[in-house]
């Protein structure tokens, strides 16, 4: 794989489409990863994350398009062992124990990882005596990890790795994930966790109904969305009021506390203290990653009714 | 090796399903057998024509028990995890063959030995042909496991498998009667696999071995099943 990786294409998906009866789960995909890269797939639920990701894998056909993943097709790929995986799916084998699942997983690769380091980065060392079936949920989600990567595979694709996982068992898990990582390999990772994508991969792919709304760096699409909010102070206020303002999009009043999102921050808060002179206790936040999701993936439904409604 | 090694080591730790095998036709052999200690069936010394019949019965349900396994990796997305592996898909299938046969094995030994304890005796070169005949005979049900394995919803399997044993059980005349001795049922009855699993106790006492039917029997049915396991197992990964 070295001497590959010199002149490595990474992985490149173009034109990917795959349709479940009428249900365009992926329309018109094009993506390409560097080696080394951590790119999260970042989209709500059903917006095709899985899909792609099976694709990538060559567990499902695409209608169109194809994928390379190091310059082969995905089915050669995991034949020479290049590619490992956490899929949703893939809860461990019974009548086995951690340790034997992890050395089963690692007797199909060419050059697999030594079984008992693998078990101590992963954090699988303390049950490695115990049944698959007598696990909790993050052990067991440890074990998947550990058998995702014990190949010692080039690729990792995860498909919400920690989906159900407590907040301290996602945490250990992306310590893990970046002491893997720091090894050089690519990692691709579908999440709908906002603040995972954003703390643990280089660049965020947002997927929204099966097409790719935003791409880049997390600092980049928060940019690109635009998003900022103003919170005030403000009795008795017309919300109607409030959301004819220059400047703001949409406004949200609880209480005595209004809250407005803005296309434009500043034209908002001069109109703002122009109108409504007594706000108080103003305060001008910068746009979240969670607001240029939902900017981002309302933007594209918006576009899809247009196109449904164009289409009549 | 490793894959193998597990396969058989998973096959042993179900316990309940191994110790079903054994008991099963080792408590039906006797209870049935010993009274009847000098009688004859089908031309032959009941003891001797039981007891092959009962090592046919619990192979049977070791040589379909990696298709229950099978259904439950396939249920637990485990399948789809080995399809992501570089394990080639028939070296997963030579290890649940094996492993069906690591399973067969102490069953056959123990009835042989329920057997010799109600007086059968065979040569060592006949002991050897009967097993040689009993596992060339088990590799259709093998393939059908895998089929059902890769086709049945989990929660069906036990019913399927159990059944198409006891169906192919009861036909081959592994109960202690036949449902013909001539006539065209006689001759369909001959087309299956079973019937001359139960045969080969006759056969090898006869000195003659199976007959060229029973060969083309046993290899017309896997030959036949082998491509139906394909395309179920082609289905059962393939995701629409």
């Amino acid at each position: 794989m070295t001497a590959v990786r010199d002149t490595n294409p990474g992985i490149v998906l173009s034109g990917l489409a795959k349709s479940y009866g009428p249900v365009r789960a992926v329309r018109g995909l094009d993506l390409a990863i560097a080696p080394g890269e951590t790119v999260a797939l970042l989209g709500p639920n059903g917006a095709g994350k899985t899909t792609t990701i099976d694709m990538m894998l060559g567990l499902t056909r695409p209608d169109e398009g194809t994928v390379s993943i190091f310059g082969v097709p995905p089915a050669a790929a995991v034949q020479d062992g290049w590619v490992g995986a956490m899929l949703q799916t893939g809860s461990p084998l019974e009548h086995l124990k951690v340790r034997e699942i992890v050395r089963m997983m690692a007797s199909y690769y060419p050059h697999p990882l030594a079984v008992e380091e693998v078990l101590r980065i992963t954090g699988a060392s303390d049950f490695a005596g115990r049944w698959t079936t007598k696990l909790s949920g993050g052990q067991a989600q440890r074990v998947r990890f550990a058998a995702a990567l014990v190949g010692d595979p080039d690729l990792l694709l995860l498909d919400e790795p920690t989906a159900g996982i407590d907040v301290e068992g996602r945490r250990d898990f992306w310590q893990a994930m970046r002491a893997v990582t720091e090894r050089g390999k690519t990692v691709v990772f579908a999440t709908h966790y906002l603040e995972e994508a954003d703390a643990y991969a280089d660049r965020i792919v947002l997927i929204a109904r099966g097409e790719i709304v935003a791409d880049g760096p997390a600092t980049e699409i928060k940019a690109q969305a635009g998003a900022r909010s103003i919170r005030a102070t403000l009795p008795g206020v017309d919300v109607q009021a409030l959301s004819a303002l220059p400047g703001v999009r949409s406004a949200q009043r609880h209480g005595d506390a209004v809250l407005l999102s803005c296309s434009d921050a500043d034209a908002a808060l001069v109109s703002l203290l122009t109108v409504f002179p007594g706000a108080r206790d103003i305060e001008v936040t910068g746009g979240s990653l969670e607001e240029a999701f939902l900017e981002l993936t309302a933007a594209d439904a918006d576009a899809s009714r247009q196109r449904t409604e164009a289409a009549r | 090796m490793t894959h193998f090694r597990y396969e058989i080591l998973r096959t042993l730790r179900n316990r309940v399903f191994y110790a079903i095998t054994l008991a099963l036709p080792l408590v039906l052999y006797y209870s049935v057998a010993s009274g009847q200690r000098n009688g004859t069936f089908d031309g032959t010394a009941f003891p001797l024509y039981f007891m092959t019949a009962m090592a046919v019965y619990g192979a049977m349900y070791a040589a379909v028990a990696p298709g229950a396994r099978i259904a439950r990796d396939r249920s637990r997305g485990w399948l789809r995890q080995l399809q992501i592996t570089p394990l080639r898909a028939r070296t997963d299938f030579a290890a649940k063959a094996a492993s069906a046969y690591v399973l067969a094995l102490p069953t056959l030994v123990l009835l042989y030995l329920a057997g010799a304890s109600l007086g059968v005796r065979l040569d060592a070169d006949q002991w050897l042909e009967l097993t040689g005949l009993l596992l060339a005979g088990l590799v259709p049900f093998v393939v059908m496991g895998f089929i059902l394995g890769y086709l049945v919803p989990v929660d069906a399997l036990a019913a399927a498998l159990g059944g198409v044993v006891v169906l192919f059980a009861l036909l081959g005349g592994v109960f202690g009667f036949q449902l013909a001795t001539s006539g065209p049922l006689f001759d369909v009855l001959k087309c299956l696999p079973s019937y001359w699993l139960v045969q080969a106790g006759k056969t090898t006492l006869g000195g003659g071995g199976w007959p060229a039917q029973a060969w083309i029997v046993v290899a017309v049915w896997t030959v036949a099943l082998i491509p139906a396991a394909a395309l179920a197992y082609r289905r059962a990964t393939s995701r629409v």
